[in-house]
Parts: structure tokens; C-alpha cells; sequence
């Protein structure tokens, strides 16, 4: 068996920077590696949570995405079209009133302005309670909802929403993160009106 | 002949490495070593298994890599030297598990970063590794790995049944709604479940 | 107003080791006595703030600048492992009696998991806190001190009943670790009562 090496300045040195210099060269190379399945996922991710909230789609909506400003926040919307028709539009929300932090939606809307389907994306609520946020029983009374003539505020607060049991906070704050996504929504609609208003003008983000 | 004399008792020495994490010395139920992650992301067994093998990952390839590198580093720099080479193999695993199991990555969140102050692996360098060869401390990282990715499992399906009324996701009561006990996948149902586990293990031995 | 939010929410309602879990380690082994608890409380609130100040400023000027940021473990882990090592140097020089307060709990705060949770969590304090706005320096050095105030408290608290438990009479099979874990569930029971505060 080999002499155990002594523990001199010199070596020390040595020895810890030899293993802190293999560390980060193998760690570079694993992140090299990881990186497009990585971002591969996160784009995957996205794509599964905009083919819930939205009707059939043909097209790619990553590449449709545009940031719109709302309430000092910028949310990105997605536009799914088939045939070049518009189908729908998924818009990403977040809000960090959330119980435990963010709480991130994918809200999509049908053209006439009814709320389609909605995603949990990311949140970080309590497992039992808050978290019930992403079961269909909770999401299902958003399907079809038109905030133009419902209140997406829970009952509590005078709205329209039933909130999750013994998670108000966590209800508040999948209501807002919709009410944000529907004045993206808003926003999106009455540019693209004048756009179309303007004959024959081009096409306007 | 005397070959095979050797032969045997290492086989024995092996399995006795191999098993003791598993029983007699488990690094939780025994050694309450790791107790952070032991006790946060067990809220179902899908978590406590994944963070588990997440752990028993880094066990095993911190045990070989230290026993191997253990003559060349000096004694006086050593945890250091250790700690590095532990937290390369988690942000190997971090990387890993964010490309191609994002779903769990999100659950366990910060709890991955955290697998480098577990107790059990700096626990296992210090005392196995640095005065062991590389076959008995890939044996021991193993047992020691098992033991610790079992208990967490038992402990978050313990949990699971009894706070969400599931097993590993399955709905085993087969009720739309079950009334279940949501205090054991809250933070409390952590210290108490593991205590009256402790303690059964405990009547046992 | 947001440091007093952070300070509140961080000691009743997320404390760090009744419902995050962190330092559970120390917790179980440092809270025999009250008087060890305290000192260290002390040691880790030294650390903590410490160790958060010199890692936000590395992340915020080193790692996202050169865009490697998954060299965020490694390099926090380094520096709090450095840092606990020269504050007891410093300390062994400058106040005697500083150090042997607080001197033999430093080593073990390397492996204090809520070191490296708390300085890890003190990068994105806009995704917990919906009043938080922007993350700041001094609100990252704010939040490690709350949680530092966190840990001494729970810590300190729970050493206080573990001295009562020493003087009962514990049914045979309960005795040590599982009649101080009950003891921490209705601990963090009792917390959870602090939820919805703010």
C-alpha cells in the first residue's frame, strides 16, 4: 500500500487545486452534455401544458410566443392556429402570491374570449391542500369561464370562484395569475382588431 | 484450496457490507444520519424513492472515487477535498435529473443541492471510505445507499397513505374523496411518523 | 416594512426547521441543554449571515455573469466551508472568549444543511415573498438573519422541553430519539398555528 502523503503546505495546495481542477473540468463536460436535453425538456414541458389549454393546434406556438406588459410584469403569449386559422391562445401567468411562493398557470382562451383549459406549470404550495390547485375537480370550473361576465375572484371575496378547502391563499392566487392572463389576453386581441383594421397594413406583433 | 478459503470470506465480507446499511446500521433508523431530507421530501413514496436513489448515486460514486484518491490526499485538507468531490457527483446528478426526469426535479427542489450537507455521505467518507479499499466501499455505499433510499421510501408511503390516501399515486380506498388524515403530509406528520417507526424498529431489534 | 415581513414570516410562519426541515441535524443533536443551544444559535446566526452575504455577491458577480451557474453547489459549499474555518481562526485570535463560546460548534456548521439552504434560497426572494419586488443585498442579508433567528429560536425552544422530557417518565419503547421527534411534530403543530400571518 502507498505511503499516505504527508500533509506539507506545498502539497496541500497542490492536492486540493489537482482535485478542484478535475471537478470543474468534468462538471463543464457533464453541463456540455445536459444542456440540450435540458432546454429539450423545458421545451417539452411548455408544448404539453399549451396542448392542454388550447383546442388542436398544427403549428408550432413556441415560436408564436410574445411578451405582453401586465400590471409591471410581462407575460408571454402563445397563438396555436390550424390551418392558419386561429384556434387559440395560450398565455403563461405567474403570480407570487402563491402560499408558497410562485405559482405559475398556462391559461388558454378560444378566440371569442372563454377560457378554454387551464396548467399548473410550477407552484410550490402545500402538498394536500394548496396543491389540489392542479387536480381537475378544481380546474374544471374554469373550463368555459368568460371573465368578461364572471368574477374570477374566489366566493369569499365576492367572486365567482369556489376555493379550495383550507387553502384560500393558494385559490387567491390561481384567480390572479387568470385575471392576469385575461388582460394579456385583452391586450392581444384589441392590437391584433386594429391591425386588422387597417386594410391591408401588415401583420402586427 | 486456500484460494478459495480467501475467496469465501471475502464473498462473506462483502455481504456483511452490503447488509449492515440495510439493518443493523441503517443511516436512519439507527444512525439518524440525513434527517433534513428524511424528513422533507418524504410527502409520498414516489419522492422518498427518487431522492433515495438520487442519494444512494452520490453514496456510492463519493465511496469509490475517495477510496480510491484517499493515499494522495493529506490528512489536513481532506474534508475539503472530500466535500468537493461530494459536490461534484450532486451537481452531476442535479444536471442528470433536470435533463431527463424533470418532473421529479421540481418536487425535490432544493433538497437536491442539499444532498451534499447530508450527513450520511460525508459521514460514510470520513469514517469507511478514507480507511477502506474500493470494492468493500462500493459495498457499503450500496448497503448504506439501500437502507437509506428504503426507509425514506417507507416512510414517504407511510405518509402517503395516511395523509393523501394513496399508494405510489395508486388510489387504493378507491373513494372519489377520501376523508384522510392531512397532517402526515404536513410538516408535523414528518417528526411523528418517523418517531413511532423509530420506535417499532426499535421494540424489534 | 418588507424587513419586518421577511423577519415575521421566517420565524412563525416558514420557520426553517419546524416546516422546511433544515438544520434538523443540529437540532437533534445540539438541544440537550439550553445553555449549548444557545451558543450554538449564536454560532450559526455568525455563519449564516456571513456566508449568505459573500455567496450572493459571488452569484450575483462571478456565476451569472460567465453564466455558470451550475457551479452554484460546488463554490457555496467551498466558501462556507472556508469561512467557518476562518472565523474560528479569527475568532481564536480576537475574543478568547468569543471562541470558547462558541468554538465547538463551528465545525459542525459546515454540515448545517440551512447554511446552504438559506444562502441558496436568499438568490430568489421575489418568488417567495409576494412583496418583495426585487432581490437586493441587504434583503438576502436580512432573510439569513431571520432564519438565523428561526433556528435559534426553534432550537432553543425545543431544548427547553427536551430538559423538562429528561425529568418524565417515558414509556420504555419511546425513550430518546422517538419521544423527541413527538415532541418536535406538536412543536411544528404548534407553528403551524403562525400560517395565513403573513
Amino acid at each position: 500500500m502507498a505511503q499516505k502523503i504527508e500533509s506539507s503546505l506545498k502539497n496541500m495546495v497542490i492536492v486540493l487545486c489537482a482535485i478542484t481542477f478535475i471537478a470543474g473540468i468534468s462538471l463543464a463536460f457533464v453541463q456540455q452534455i445536459t444542456l440540450a436535453p435540458i432546454s429539450a425538456s423545458h421545451q417539452q414541458k411548455q408544448i404539453n401544458a399549451i396542448s392542454i389549454v388550447v383546442p388542436e393546434f398544427n403549428n408550432n406556438p413556441l415560436e408564436t410566443g410574445i411578451k405582453t406588459a401586465v400590471q409591471n410584469d410581462s407575460l408571454t403569449v402563445y397563438t396555436a392556429t390550424k390551418d392558419n386559422e386561429v384556434v387559440g391562445y395560450a398565455i403563461l401567468s405567474s403570480t407570487n402570491s402563491g402560499f408558497g411562493g410562485t405559482v405559475q398557470v398556462m391559461v388558454g382562451f378560444t378566440p371569442d374570449g372563454a377560457i378554454y383549459n387551464t396548467s399548473v406549470v410550477a407552484h410550490q404550495e402545500t402538498p394536500g391542500l394548496g396543491d389540489k390547485m392542479t387536480t381537475e375537480k378544481f380546474r374544471s370550473q374554469f373550463v368555459g369561464f368568460d371573465c368578461a361576465t364572471k368574477k374570477a375572484i374566489v366566493k369569499k371575496d365576492g367572486g365567482d370562484v369556489d376555493a379550495l378547502t383550507a387553502a384560500t391563499i393558494s385559490s387567491r392566487a390561481f384567480c390572479a395569475t387568470i385575471r392576469k392572463a385575461y388582460s394579456a389576453f385583452q391586450q392581444i386581441t384589441n392590437q391584433k382588431s386594429c391591425a386588422d383594421a387597417e386594410s391591408g397594413a401588415t401583420k402586427q406583433e | 484450496m486456500q484460494n478459495q478459503v480467501q475467496q469465501n470470506k471475502n464473498n462473506m465480507a462483502n455481504i456483511s457490507n452490503l447488509t449492515r446499511g440495510i439493518i443493523k446500521e441503517n443511516p436512519i433508523f439507527s444512525l439518524l444520519l440525513g434527517m433534513c431530507p428524511t424528513l422533507g421530501v418524504t410527502t409520498s413514496g414516489t419522492n422518498g424513492l427518487g431522492m433515495g436513489l438520487a442519494t444512494m448515486f452520490v453514496l456510492i460514486m463519493s465511496n469509490i472515487v475517495i477510496s480510491l484518491v484517499k493515499n494522495i490526499i493529506p490528512d489536513k485538507v481532506r474534508i475539503p477535498a472530500f466535500i468537493v468531490i461530494i459536490a461534484t457527483f450532486v451537481t452531476i446528478i442535479q444536471l442528470l435529473m433536470e435533463a431527463y426526469v424533470p418532473a421529479l426535479f421540481e418536487q425535490l427542489g432544493l433538497y437536491i443541492p442539499l444532498i451534499v450537507v447530508n450527513c450520511i455521505i460525508l459521514g460514510r467518507a470520513e469514517s469507511f471510505a478514507s480507511k477502506n479499499g474500493v470494492v468493500d466501499s462500493l459495498f457499503d455505499g450500496i448497503g448504506m445507499g439501500l437502507g437509506f433510499t428504503l426507509a425514506l421510501t417507507l416512510l414517504g408511503l407511510v405518509r402517503e397513505m395516511l395523509g393523501a390516501g394513496t399508494i405510489f399515486g395508486w388510489n387504493f380506498l378507491g373513494m372519489e374523496d377520501p376523508k384522510t388524515m392531512l397532517v402526515f403530509i404536513l410538516p408535523p406528520g414528518a417528526f411523528l411518523v418517523l418517531a413511532y417507526l423509530i420506535a417499532l424498529i426499535k421494540k424489534n431489534n | 416594512m418588507a424587513y419586518l415581513l421577511i423577519i415575521i414570516s421566517a420565524v412563525f410562519v416558514n420557520n426553517i426547521v419546524l416546516s422546511q426541515f433544515l438544520g434538523i441535524c443540529p437540532f437533534l443533536g445540539v438541544s440537550k441543554k439550553v445553555n449549548t443551544a444557545i451558543g450554538m444559535s449564536g454560532a450559526v446566526m455568525f455563519v449564516l449571515v456571513l456566508a449568505t452575504m459573500v455567496t450572493y455577491i459571488l452569484n450575483k458577480y462571478v456565476l451569472v455573469p460567465l453564466n455558470i451557474e451550475f457551479l452554484q453547489t460546488i463554490s457555496f459549499i467551498l466558501i462556507i466551508a472556508s469561512l467557518v474555518q476562518m472565523v474560528e481562526i479569527v475568532l481564536k485570535k480576537v475574543s478568547h472568549a468569543l471562541y470558547e463560546a462558541l468554538g465547538v460548534f463551528l465545525p459542525l456548521i459546515t454540515t448545517n444543511c440551512c447554511v446552504l439552504g438559506v444562502s441558496m434560497m436568499a438568490l430568489d426572494l421575489p418568488s417567495k415573498y409576494s412583496f418583495v419586488e426585487e432581490s437586493s443585498l441587504s434583503l438576502a442579508i436580512v432573510f439569513a438573519f431571520a432564519n438565523a433567528l428561526a433556528f435559534g429560536l426553534a432550537l432553543v425552544v425545543f431544548a427547553g422541553i427536551r430538559e423538562q422530557i429528561q425529568i418524565t417518565d417515558v414509556p420504555k419503547r419511546l425513550q430518546g430519539t422517538p419521544i423527541s421527534l413527538i415532541a418536535a411534530g406538536l412543536l411544528a403543530l404548534a407553528f403551524m398555528g403562525f400560517s395565513g400571518l403573513v
